[in-house]
């Protein structure tokens, strides 16, 4: 009998912890798939954020690295610069990543470091249990936006991908989302890009991908995906925001 | 054996660091070390390392941090505020105990203080700089000679305890220049460390280092086995200089440029006809403990000489178990003690005056 459908070997047997309907868990999968698809198990070291998936470290089966939170993009760069025959990624969160870890973001980017970033938006910090993130969108409510962000005294949500895209250093940036079938294959796409830019040395590729928190967005899995395409994706537009090899642009 | 040069301290340890078997280094410019970063930039891509100038002092030690994971010797240096930054990826180095050099070339403080010379971080290096329970193994040169020879010790002790190590040095220390005999190019182990993130070659487990243990006892344990290893550090690992104390009636005790300018002072009251001797830490962390509680029965009083407000006094005191009296000569703000600073200190000892 053919098999359809197996677990890819770069996920370990450990059980996930994140909560019914969140998307870590797709993306994790996509990861593994591409990791085992691109036969790199044996040569790849992650990089653990801090946020819902510190613990990534138990459910990768590649060498894990868990980094403070934010500096991800930093360790990966010693990591890479120790032995740039290994495959370097890190996974992180939008408060690691675009807020505490901004700074780590824009110059590993400039530097046009050549690791891959997973980077995960689902507009709040989940961890610690639906706080307002860099990426809540206005209007949001929140545990620290109880009324709404008000941009006026919160500010604006940032889009990493469109700014990063104002850098020299970056070689591919691409929005995808997991919230329906045919974005998760398209998201497969692009992470398995951003792992083989590194293979080739074509240096930063960051995948965002917007995701759901049905927990602390306070709905049911399905409403969290339907937020997705009715209130993120207006306002972080997927698509490609650089890609040095010129396919795709625009 | 190689020749005598006359060089920096900050050149020299970065040359020490280099023929320690260190190809990667992170920095950031921040004064009085940056000679640090300068050589490296010039050296590191001549020999196949990394010289990478990071865009923040945490980035650079998380940089370091990265390196360490994989097995291999990484350092970073920086100067009093930048070490501060720093304090966190120390707390991770050590709680996911990874091996690794940082320098701290000291300047006044607090905040952005000065530029001149201090020792005024002596509590943040020696109380273990982050947050958590920890420590990390810190050394105090006093010479050009040991900036690069504690360098070599540094990264050993390092690595034979997987810890992160401090060179403390005052800014002092990093701006002069003596001659120096650099040490022998050391030739490293290249094997994989058992623990370190080199890939798994599909041939083995994954490794993961690590600090975070959700589970209350497994943190308890780990904690627990690191201050075993903190004791066996303790026991073995102090390194002191003794100077004139055969027949010292007052012990001073000091480390780095205090402890040059203490040996003077120590010479001339001596020709006064009082019995000075000195007690120079070489390690900080751990503090030789031993030797000063051996003094405490011979002599009458320890003097403190250093450039803070009188944080090693506090480890003085401890030593000696507050068995004889500790007097203060300090100076702050990038002032350096003067030979006549610390007579009148010695005078006040003498004398035994409070």
């Amino acid at each position: 009998m053919a098999v359809v459908f197996d677990k890819p070997k770069s996920l370990t047997d450990n059980v996930l912890h994140y909560c019914p309907g969140c998307t870590h868990g797709i993306v994790h999968r996509l990861v593994a798939e591409v990791i085992d698809e691109l036969g790199i198990e044996g040569r790849t070291i992650g990089i653990a954020p801090v946020g819902c998936s510190v613990m990534a470290y138990d459910y990768f089966t590649v060498d894990m690295v868990e980094a403070a939170h934010g500096r991800a993009p930093a360790v990966a760069t010693g990591v890479k610069r120790s032995d740039p025959s290994k495959i370097v990624f890190t996974y992180q969160g939008d408060g690691d990543l675009a807020s505490i870890g901004m700074c780590e973001t824009v110059h590993s980017a400039v530097r046009g470091e050549n690791i891959t970033i997973i980077f995960i938006n689902n507009a709040i910090y989940g961890m610690t249990g639906g706080q307002m993130a860099p990426t809540s969108l206005p209007g949001q409510v929140t545990q620290t936006s109880p009324y709404g962000r008000n941009t006026e005294t919160q500010g604006f949500p940032i889009r990493v991908c469109e700014l990063l895209s104002e850098l020299d250093g970056p070689a591919y940036l691409e929005r995808v989302t997991v919230n329906n079938v045919k974005n998760v294959r398209n998201a497969k796409k692009a992470i398995k890009k951003a792992f083989q830019n590194q293979i080739d040395g074509k240096g930063f590729s960051l995948v965002e991908v917007l995701s759901s928190c049905p927990t602390n967005w306070g709905m049911t899995p399905q409403k969290a995906l339907e937020w997705i395409d009715e209130k993120m994706i207006p306002y972080y537009p997927l698509g490609v925001y650089r890609d040095k090899d010129g396919e795709n642009n625009g | 054996m190689q020749e005598k040069v006359l060089m920096k301290g900050n050149e020299a340890l970065a040359e020490a660091a280099i023929l320690a078997g260190c190809r990667h280094y992170f920095g950031y410019p921040i004064t009085p070390q940056t000679e640090v970063a300068a050589y490296m930039s010039k050296k590191m891509p001549k020999i196949g390392g990394v010289f990478l100038q990071a865009e923040s002092e945490i980035a650079a030690i998380n940089m370091v941090y990265g390196v360490a994971a994989t097995g291999k010797r990484a350092m970073t240096s920086s100067s009093s505020p930048g070490i501060a930054l720093k304090c966190e990826g120390i707390s991770y180095l050590a709680g996911s105990d990874l091996p690794a050099l940082i320098v701290n070339v000291q300047r006044g403080g607090p905040g952005l203080g000065g530029i001149q010379p201090s020792q005024s971080d002596y509590f943040l290096a020696t109380r273990g700089p982050g947050h958590g329970d920890f420590h990390v193994i810190v050394l105090a040169p006093a010479s050009v000679q040991e900036m690069a020879d504690m360098t070599l010790k540094g990264f050993e002790l390092a690595d034979k305890y997987r810890m992160p190590c401090m060179l403390l040095a005052d800014g002092t220390m990093g701006q002069m220049m003596e001659p120096v005999v650099l040490p022998d190019p050391v030739e490293l182990d290249n094997t994989p460390k058992d623990w370190a993130v080199t890939g798994t070659e599909c041939k083995r487990e994954h490794h993961i280092v690590n600090s975070l243990y959700l589970a209350p006892k497994k943190l308890e344990d780990v904690n627990l086995e690191r201050y075993e290893r903190y004791k066996k550090i303790e026991e073995e690992e102090c390194l002191w200089e003794e100077f004139m104390m055969e027949d010292a009636e007052i012990c001073i005790v000091s480390c780095g440029i205090t402890a040059r300018v203490s040996r003077n002072a120590i010479l001339e009251a001596r020709k006064q006809g009082i019995k000075v001797g000195m007690i120079r830490p070489i390690t900080l962390w751990p503090f030789p403990k031993k030797p000063l509680l051996a003094a405490a029965d011979k002599v009458k009083s320890f003097i403190s000489v250093e450039l803070n407000m009188g944080q090693m006094k506090e480890d003085v005191e401890l030593a000696i178990r507050c068995k004889k009296p500790v007097y203060g000569c300090t100076r702050v703000g990038g002032m350096i003690t003067t030979v006549d600073d610390i007579l009148a200190s010695i005078k006040e000892a003498e004398k035994g005056e409070e």
